[in-house]
C-alpha cells in the first residue's frame, strides 16, 4: 500500500480548489440548525472546526471547544443518501393534447459532478448497499446512476464516534473501506492523504504532498482504533432472520409500540433504507402531469396499502417489519446486513428507541407463544 | 440488466362491464412496433397509469398466445380503480410492464393441473387456464375451482361453461352465500377438494385469491399430499415501482413484484398466513 | 360512494378535459378567521386559470355572493358557534354535491372550540351588560357534527396547494388523495434537522399529519399540531417525551389542546397510560 502523503491543516483549502477546479461541486459537513449537516463547502473555514457532538437516544448537542480539527464529530442526521437517492424527485412528465392524446419523457437532467468531503465508514458501507439495490439488481435505477456516475468521495476515518455509535460491532467502521478516492486521517496539524481510486491519486498527485512519517501514521492508526474500543453498544452477528422471525409474536414488538411514534425518523435517517412511493403533481390548468417519487417509510400506512386495507396497520406489525427487514430478511436480499451501525436510528428517535437494546432483549428471552 | 422504463401509451380498445363493480378494458398499445413486440407470460402484470392520477399493478387477462388482446380486469376500490371506471373505448392510458414472474407452465406439462381462485383472483390464471386448454394434449386432468362470496359476485359464466366443455376438465363453483338461482356448491372453495379427482401428489395447483383461502386451501393441499414445491400462489402487494426497488411489496425477504408475484409455497411457507407481515 | 357519483356531478369529458358545463363552486365562511380563504385570494395567476375551469358562484371574500344557486363543490370554512350556523350550513349542505371543509375551524372545531373547555355563560356575562342579545352555542362544534362532509381539508390555515390538489382532482373525475402521515415524513424529505432531538423543543410533528410542507421545523420552530392528528397517533409517549423535556404536566396538555381542543383522539395524554414507564 502506498506510504500517505502528509497535508498541513492550513493547506486544506488546496484540496477543494483543486476539487473545484476539476469541475465539482464541493459538499462537506457545517454546523447549521445544531447539528452537523452536509452543504455546499466555499472553504475550509466552513467546516466544523472545534465542534463536537454530544449525544445519546433521542437527544444531541453541539459542544464548540477551542480545537483545530474539523472532523471531530461522528456522523449528521443525513450524508450521502440523499445525494443519491433523492428525498423527493421527477421521474417523468406526461403531456395531454386536445385529442387526449398521451405523450411520456423521462424528467433527464444531467447533474453536476459532486464531490463530498468527510464521508464516514458507516456511510461509505451504507452506499455499497445502496449501488446494489439501485445498479445492481435486476433493474437499474437511471437516476440514481446518473449521479452515482459523478460522485467523488472523500472519506475521512472516524476518531469520535457518537455513544450511539455501533459500527465496530456491524464491521463497518470506524476506519473507511470502500469505494473512496481520497482517504484523510484528522491529526491535530493536518491529515494524512491516502488514495483509493486512479482519481484520487490525480487528486493527490497534484497536491505534490510530502509523505507521512512513520510516528504521524501511528498516532492516525491508534485514534482509529480507539473509536473502535470505546463503542458499547453491539449488535448480535448474522442473518437475525429466522430467531427474530421465531419470536414474532413477542410481547417486546408491542412494548416498542407502547414507546414508537410511528413517524419514520428512524427509517428516513437511516442511510439503508430505500423505500419510495410515488404519486402525480399535476398542474392545475390539467394539461400536464409529472410523476414523482419521494422517501416513505415502512412507518406509515400507506406503505403496507392494497385496495382498502392496511396490511401492517398496527405500529406493533410496522415496526417488526422494520427490525425483522434490516437485520433479517436483508441479508436473504443483499448478503448482508442492513444495519451500518451509524446509530442514527436511535440517536434522532425522538423518544430514543434503541435497536441495539430492542435486540437484545428479543434475543435473550425465550419465545412465547 | 433492463433500465427502469417510463410508460408507453395504450389506447383503449374495448370496454366490457362484468358487474356492477368489476369492469374490463382491452388496451392497444399506440406505438405498432410496440404493440406487436408486446409479450407477457401468464401471471405476469402491468403497471396501468390513469392520466393525472396515479399507476397501479393490474395483471394481465387474455391469452398469451394472442397477445393482440391486451385485456385487464379491474375491481372498483380505491380512487385510481374508480377513475380508470370511467374510461372508455378511445381514451389514451400509461401502461409500464409485463413485470413479475408467472406461473410454471413447464412444471406443469404432463401433470394434473388445479386452478383454485377466489374472487377476481380468477382474472391472473385466465391466461394460464387459455394456455392449458390451448395444449391440451400435453396437460393431465385439469380442474378449475372458483369460490366468491355471494353468488351475485360470481363473473365470466360462459368462459366457466366454455372451460367445462372441454375435455377432462373439472369445473367447479362455490359461494359462501348464494341466491336462489346458484346451481354451484354453497360453501367455501376449499369444500369442492373431496369432488375431485387428481392426483394431488404429483399434478400442480396454481392458486389465486384472498389470503385466508389461500391459507386454508394450501394446507388442505398438503394434507392430500401435495409437496410445497407443486402449490403455486399468486401474491398481492402494495407495488409502485413494479421493479423491486420502493420496497412496499416486500414479503419477508421477497419482493412480490420482481420474485413473484407468483410463487412455490416452499418459497414462502415460512411467512405464510402471519398477520401483518 | 357509488362509482359514477363523481361522473354525475363533473360532466368532464375524461379524455380531452372539456366541461359540458364548468361545475360551479361556492366558498362559504362561519366561525373563522377568513384565513383559510386566503388559500384562493393568494393564489395569484392561478385563481384566473381556476376561474377558467369553475363557475365561482359564491364567494362573500372576493366578491360573488349567491348562496342560493347549487353547486358542484362548497368550500365551508369556519366552525359552528351560533344556532345561525346550523340552519345555514344545512342549506349550503343541501346546495353542493361535494362538500369539502377548509382548515381546523371547520374540520375540528378550531381554536375557539376552547371555549368548551370554560364556562362561556360565566364568561358573556363578566364582559357584556346584556348577553341575552348574543347569540351563541354552549358549543362550537365542527361541520361534520353537523351535515355530511366529503373531504377535509386540514390546516390553519390550509394552503394553496390542499385546495388546488382538490379541485384538480375532482375535475379528473376521481377523488382527493388524502395523506395521514407525520409531519416527520415531510419534514426529513426537505432535510429539516430534528427540533425535538437537536434543540429539545416539544415538537408536535410526530402526531400531527402531513401537509403544510413542515413549515414550523423548516424555520427551526416546533410544531404546534395546527394540521390535527395523523394516523397511527401516539400521543402518550409523546407526551412523556415532553415531560422528559421539562414541561409541566399542565403544559404537555395544554401543548396538544391549543388548535384541536375539541378532537377526542387528539386529547392529550393522561391518565394511567401517561404514567407508566
Amino acid at each position: 500500500m502506498e506510504r500517505p502523503g502528509f497535508l498541513p491543516r492550513q493547506r486544506l483549502d488546496d484540496l477543494l480548489v483543486l476539487l473545484r477546479d476539476s469541475g465539482y461541486r464541493v459538499i462537506g459537513p457545517q454546523l447549521a440548525e445544531g447539528a452537523v449537516v452536509y452543504r455546499d463547502i466555499g472553504a475550509a473555514s466552513d467546516l466544523p472546526a472545534g465542534v463536537t457532538v454530544e449525544s445519546g437516544p433521542g437527544s444531541m448537542r453541539v459542544i464548540k471547544q477551542d480545537s483545530p480539527r474539523q472532523f471531530a464529530w461522528a456522523n449528521g442526521p443525513q450524508a450521502l443518501k440523499p445525494r443519491l437517492f433523492k428525498p423527493a424527485e421527477s421521474l417523468w412528465q406526461v403531456q395531454r393534447d386536445a385529442q387526449g392524446r398521451l405523450s411520456f419523457a423521462r424528467c433527464d437532467e444531467t447533474p453536476q459532478a459532486v464531490a463530498v468531503i468527510g464521508v464516514r465508514a458507516c456511510d461509505l458501507a451504507a452506499l455499497r448497499i445502496h449501488d446494489q439495490h439501485f445498479l445492481e439488481s435486476e433493474y437499474r435505477d437511471p437516476y440514481y446512476a446518473r449521479r452515482r456516475e459523478r460522485l467523488l468521495l472523500v472519506a475521512v476515518n472516524c476518531t469520535d464516534p457518537a455513544t450511539t455509535c455501533f459500527c465496530a460491532s456491524t464491521g463497518d467502521g470506524p476506519a473507511a473501506s470502500g469505494d473512496y478516492d481520497l482517504l484523510l486521517d484528522e491529526l491535530e496539524d493536518g491529515f494524512l492523504v491516502t488514495s483509493g481510486s486512479p482519481e484520487g491519486q490525480k487528486l493527490s498527485a497534484a497536491l505534490a504532498l510530502t509523505p507521512a512519517p512513520d510516528a504521524r501514521c501511528e498516532v492516525a492508526r491508534a485514534a482509529v482504533e480507539r473509536a473502535a474500543a470505546v463503542q458499547t453498544r453491539r449488535l448480535p452477528p448474522g442473518d437475525l432472520f429466522d430467531r427474530l422471525f421465531a419470536h414474532r409474536d413477542h410481547p417486546r414488538w408491542s412494548e416498542v409500540a407502547n414507546r414508537c411514534l410511528a413517524c419514520g425518523n428512524c427509517t428516513q435517517v437511516c442511510p439503508t433504507c430505500f423505500c419510495s412511493r410515488e404519486r402525480d403533481e399535476t398542474p392545475l390548468d390539467g394539461a400536464s402531469s409529472v410523476h414523482q417519487r419521494e422517501w416513505d417509510s415502512c412507518f406509515t400506512e400507506g406503505h403496507s396499502y392494497i385496495h382498502g386495507l392496511v396490511i401492517r396497520a398496527e405500529t406493533r406489525q410496522r415496526y417488526r417489519q422494520w427490525l425483522t427487514h434490516k437485520l433479517g430478511s436483508w441479508h436473504r436480499q443483499f448478503g448482508r446486513s442492513g444495519c451500518v451501525g451509524c446509530g442514527r436510528c436511535i440517536l434522532w428517535c425522538p423518544v430514543g428507541i434503541d435497536i441495539t437494546e430492542e435486540v437484545h432483549v428479543l434475543m435473550q428471552e425465550p419465545v412465547h407463544d | 440488466m433492463t433500465e427502469r422504463g417510463i410508460p408507453m401509451e395504450a389506447e383503449v380498445v374495448a370496454r366490457v362491464d362484468e358487474s356492477p363493480t368489476i369492469f374490463s378494458l382491452s388496451l392497444k398499445l399506440v406505438d405498432g412496433d410496440q404493440h406487436d413486440s408486446y409479450r407477457f407470460m401468464p401471471g405476469q402484470f402491468n403497471m396501468l397509469y390513469l392520466y393525472g392520477v396515479g399507476e397501479i399493478p393490474i395483471s394481465i387477462v387474455g391469452d398469451p398466445d394472442q397477445p393482440d388482446l391486451l385485456q385487464h380486469t379491474f375491481r372498483t376500490v380505491g380512487r385510481v380503480t374508480r377513475g380508470f371506471a370511467r374510461l372508455q373505448p378511445g381514451d389514451r392510458i400509461g401502461l409500464r410492464g409485463p413485470f413479475g414472474r408467472g406461473w410454471p407452465l413447464e412444471a406443469a406439462r404432463n401433470r394434473d393441473v388445479l386452478i383454485v381462485t377466489g374472487g377476481l383472483g380468477c382474472a391472473p390464471v385466465v391466461p394460464v387456464i387459455n394456455h392449458v386448454l390451448n395444449q391440451r394434449q400435453q396437460h393431465g386432468r385439469v380442474a378449475i375451482l372458483q369460490g366468491v362470496k355471494h353468488s351475485d359476485d360470481f363473473i365470466w359464466r360462459g368462459r366457466y361453461e366454455q372451460w367445462d366443455a372441454e375435455p377432462d376438465t373439472q369445473v367447479l363453483l362455490a359461494a359462501d352465500v348464494a341466491g336462489p338461482e346458484w346451481r354451484g356448491y354453497r360453501g367455501r372453495v376449499t369444500g369442492l377438494f373431496e369432488k375431485l379427482e387428481l392426483d394431488f401428489v404429483n399434478g400442480i395447483t396454481m392458486m389465486c385469491g384472498p389470503g385466508p383461502m389461500m391459507t386454508a386451501a394450501g394446507q388442505q393441499l398438503l394434507e392430500r399430499g401435495a409437496g410445497p414445491d407443486r402449490i403455486w400462489f399468486s401474491l398481492e402487494r402494495n407495488m409502485q415501482c413494479a421493479v423491486g426497488q420502493c420496497g412496499h411489496c416486500q414479503y419477508g425477504e421477497k419482493f412480490v413484484c420482481r420474485d413473484g408475484p407468483v410463487f412455490p409455497y416452499a418459497d414462502i411457507q415460512h411467512l405464510f398466513g402471519v398477520r401483518g407481515i | 360512494m357509488d362509482r359514477y357519483f363523481l361522473t354525475q356531478i363533473f360532466s368532464t369529458c375524461l379524455v380531452c378535459g372539456v366541461y359540458d358545463m364548468k361545475p360551479g363552486v361556492a366558498v362559504h365562511k362561519f366561525s373563522s378567521c377568513d384565513g383559510c380563504q386566503l388559500a384562493f385570494l393568494n393564489l395569484g395567476e392561478e385563481l384566473l386559470e381556476l376561474d377558467r375551469l369553475v363557475e365561482i358562484v359564491h364567494f362573500a371574500e372576493a366578491g360573488p355572493f349567491d348562496e342560493q344557486t347549487p353547486v358542484a363543490i362548497a368550500f365551508v370554512e369556519g366552525s359552528i358557534s351560533t344556532q345561525a350556523d346550523t340552519e345555514r350550513i344545512r342549506r349550503v349542505r343541501e346546495q353542493a354535491d361535494f362538500l369539502i371543509t377548509i382548515g381546523a375551524c371547520a374540520t375540528s372545531g378550531g381554536v375557539q372550540a376552547l371555549r368548551n373547555l370554560a364556562d362561556s355563560g360565566a364568561w358573556h356575562a363578566s364582559i357584556y351588560p346584556e348577553p341575552e342579545y348574543l347569540d351563541s352555542l354552549d358549543n362550537v362544534t365542527a361541520i361534520r357534527e353537523h351535515v355530511k362532509v366529503d373531504l377535509e381539508l386540514w390546516g390553519c390555515p390550509v394552503n394553496s396547494r390542499q385546495v388546488l390538489a382538490a379541485v384538480r382532482a375532482l375535475l379528473f373525475g376521481v377523488l382527493p388523495e388524502t395523506d395521514r402521515d407525520k409531519v416527520c415524513m415531510e419534514c426529513k424529505r426537505q432535510q429539516n434537522v430534528c427540533v425535538i432531538v437537536a434543540q429539545g423543543v416539544p415538537c408536535l410533528g410526530p402526531v400531527t399529519r402531513s401537509g403544510c410542507g413542515s413549515l414550523c421545523p423548516r424555520f427551526g420552530r416546533d410544531c404546534y399540531g395546527c394540521y390535527g392528528p395523523a394516523e397511527a397517533l401516539n400521543t402518550a409517549s409523546l407526551g412523556k417525551r415532553f415531560a422528559g423535556l421539562g414541561l409541566l404536566p399542565e403544559q404537555v396538555v395544554n401543548r396538544f389542546r391549543a388548535i384541536h381542543s375539541h378532537l377526542e383522539e387528539f386529547a392529550p395524554p393522561q391518565g394511567p397510560d401517561y404514567d407508566r414507564e
